[in-house]
């Protein structure tokens, strides 16, 4: 009972077998002037497509990279590096670590950055941001859905904002891209990264979106792969993978989003049926189809999680002992839960692979674990 | 996943001795909500003084209820004196070992079992013997706790301190105050071949400067850049510093009470009690 989805995803059966000639008979390089390595430029090009019309934009804005963290760090210190300080660096607290330790070193460097806060609900205040864009030019970094809590930010506002001050907008877009359709020619940011594995691809492929005429300096040099943007021989069966899972995911993605959508809401209301003293985490009308974020309180994530992993129930867990650290997540912090809530917070995300039955299995199991653990806990509630 | 063993995982999936006396000889909590652990342990004697009974009640991840749940096998049918021997280190090793990073939770279940015993013997019944300096402030670690699984369990680190009572986990203020409790515990071993240590020395200007600018990098900057300014040194004659604003913060009128009070408050705490700021005028 795979619901972890916002974490990894499984590799589609068709994606592996567009993958497996790559391996086993085309296994050239796409730079060759012999026609073994050379035929294989066609199929690099194909997957670009594949991506490109995926999330709406032109075949030439596509880069591969080899995961959703590069994408990221190429976003934001490639263009910061390309601005020659000429840029303030805007962000917010409740990004993925791949935004918020790039976003270190600029603080380091001597950049100005700025981290806007999130209310209770996760949502971060637009009015906050306006102000800050009147400090100057800036690069502006702002998912487009949270990993944690699938609280989903109104980028098509925040794009519009952000270039009426004549700035740069890159959105961490890895948890969104297959869950909900995307289209670049309406909303017009600057720079988007995107990651195969959360899209039935496989780990180790990813890409970054480049609007023509945006200037990003590359992260590794050695070559003249992707347009000079991106050393290293190409990643060939990867990247047709990622390119097949993108047709795969673009096939019904609104049918796919209302089913995903409507099991979740199922599930969100058994547990709250079934189970007293839980709150949902997090805006539940700007949220991804597929995540539900909610705290058991009175107990501890770690040990629902380990309970739900004996009767094969995989989910994850914001708690503090899930992560080594003492605290719990950074953005269940900055939105304000208590801690009476934050330690046992878990998280499910779905995909398009799960089923009723599956849901049906979870809320049929949950209860007695939240029962147990509580029945265990000084905090005595039921 | 951790890398649990097959008797905390036992221990986790089946708990022994879980609930409360209703009419216990000693009871002891430690740990809260906002620590993300906390433990309640009842006993009872019998006529010879041994442990008959006793429960559990713990808030935590796996390993936490494991070392509770071992703990009450550990210390059934033993005099309090014996039972008070019952180390973390113990509790540890009763499961076949913790990850590092959660031997924490054995250092609570010890925690317990001694404010337990304490509230038997005193009739004391406040939640922790909070006695001594509290040093980690975040997690409310006293430095008598600190010097004690220092001392147990030979910490060499400040990271090893935070893996077993959390001390250090969360702000990492006290971080100075941690590494120097585990010098002085090492200190204990070589008492005979101590070195005086020499009266500090009046700083020189050079010394005052770097300490200064080190103060501002990690007390003051952070802040300001967060709204996007800055702060730069300008000129250092005796105890007065003179700095200027930059970026954002240079015409904002908030940023004057800054300056004053911020700025010369963490230069007097870090660097010299009689500091006086000064802002730049153009």
């Amino acid at each position: 009972m795979y619901l972890d989805n916002n974490a990894t995803t499984s590799v589609a059966p068709e994606v592996i077998e567009a993958m497996t000639p790559f391996f086993r008979d085309l296994w050239g390089n796409p730079s060759s002037m012999h026609a073994f390595g050379g035929q294989v430029r066609q199929y690099v090009e194909n997957a670009r497509r594949q991506v490109a019309d995926f999330i709406g934009a032109d075949k030439s804005e596509i880069i591969f990279t080899s995961c959703g963290t590069e994408s990221n760090n190429m976003a934001i210190r490639g263009t910061m590096e390309a601005s020659a300080g000429r840029l303030n660096f805007i962000t917010t607290r409740v990004e993925h670590p791949a935004v918020l330790e790039p976003v270190r070193m600029l603080k380091d460097r001597g950049y100005n950055v700025i981290e806007l806060d999130v209310d209770s609900s996760g949502q971060i205040d637009l009015g906050q941001l306006k102000r800050v864009l009147g400090y100057g030019p800036a690069l502006v970094s702002i998912m487009w859905a949270n990993n944690e809590t699938g609280v989903m930010f109104p980028v098509s506002e925040i794009v519009d904002m952000v270039k009426a001050a004549g700035g740069i907008m890159h959105t961490d877009a890895v948890q969104i891209v297959g869950k909900m359709p995307i289209d670049l020619r309406a909303i017009k940011v600057d720079l988007l990264s995107l990651s195969g594995h959360k899209l039935h691809a496989p780990k180790g492929i990813g890409a970054l979106y480049v609007r023509k005429g945006t200037r990003v300096a590359p992260l590794l040099l050695g070559g003249h792969q992707e347009g000079g943007k991106r050393g290293g021989t190409e990643n060939v069966p990867y990247i047709v993978g990622l390119g097949m899972a993108c047709e795969l995911a673009g096939k019904n993605i609104s049918g796919e989003m209302t089913r995903v959508s409507a099991m979740r809401d199922r599930l969100q209301k058994g547990i709250l049926e079934k189970c007293s003293n839980v709150r949902v985490n997090g805006d539940q009308v700007h949220r991804l189809p597929n995540t539900l974020n909610i705290s058991f309180l009175y107990i501890e994530g770690e040990s629902i999680l380990y309970h739900l992993s004996d009767l094969g129930i995989a989910a994850s867990s914001g708690s503090a002992c899930t992560s080594g650290s003492l605290e719990p997540s950074h953005v269940i912090r900055a939105m304000g839960v208590p801690f009476i809530a934050a330690h046992g917070s878990i998280r499910f995300s779905l995909s398009r692979y799960n089923t009723d039955a599956d849901i049906d299995y979870v809320l049929e199991s949950l209860p007695p674990v939240i029962k147990k653990l509580r029945s265990i806990s000084p905090f005595g509630r039921t | 996943m951790w890398q649990y063993t097959d008797k905390v995982l036992d221990h986790f999936r089946n708990p022994r001795n879980v609930g409360t006396i209703e009419t216990p000889d000693g009871s002891g909590e430690v740990g809260s909500m906002a620590c993300g652990d906390a433990l309640k342990l009842t006993f009872k004697l019998d006529k010879n003084k041994k442990i008959t009974d006793v429960k559990f009640q713990t808030f935590g991840c796996a390993s936490a209820i494991a070392s509770s749940s071992a703990l009450t096998e550990m210390i059934k049918g033993k005099t309090l004196e014996e039972a008070e021997k019952v180390t973390n280190q113990d509790i540890a090793d009763y499961l076949g070992g913790l990850p590092e990073q959660k031997m924490h939770c054995s250092v609570m279940g010890r925690e317990a079992l001694e404010v337990a015993i304490h509230n038997y013997r005193t009739g004391d019944t406040s939640k922790k013997i909070l006695e001594g300096k509290v040093v980690c402030h975040c997690f409310g670690v006293t430095e008598e706790e600190i010097t004690r699984v220092v001392r147990d369990n030979h910490l060499t680190s400040v990271e090893q301190v935070t893996n077993y009572c959390k001390a250090g986990g969360a702000c990492g203020k006290c971080h100075n105050d941690i590494a120097d409790i585990i010098a002085k515990v090492s200190g204990e071993v070589h008492e005979g071949d101590r070195v005086e240590i020499p009266p500090p020395r009046k700083l020189t200007t050079l010394q005052k400067i770097k300490q200064i600018e080190e103060t501002l990098e990690k007390e003051v900057r952070p802040a300001l850049r967060k709204d996007g300014g800055d702060i730069e040194l300008i000129d250092v004659a005796g105890n007065k510093v003179v700095v200027a604003l930059r970026g954002m913060c240079a015409n904002c009128q908030v940023a004057r009470f800054t300056l004053k009070d911020v700025v010369e408050a963490k230069l007097k705490e870090f660097v010299s009690p009689d500091i006086i700021v000064e802002e730049d005028k153009p």
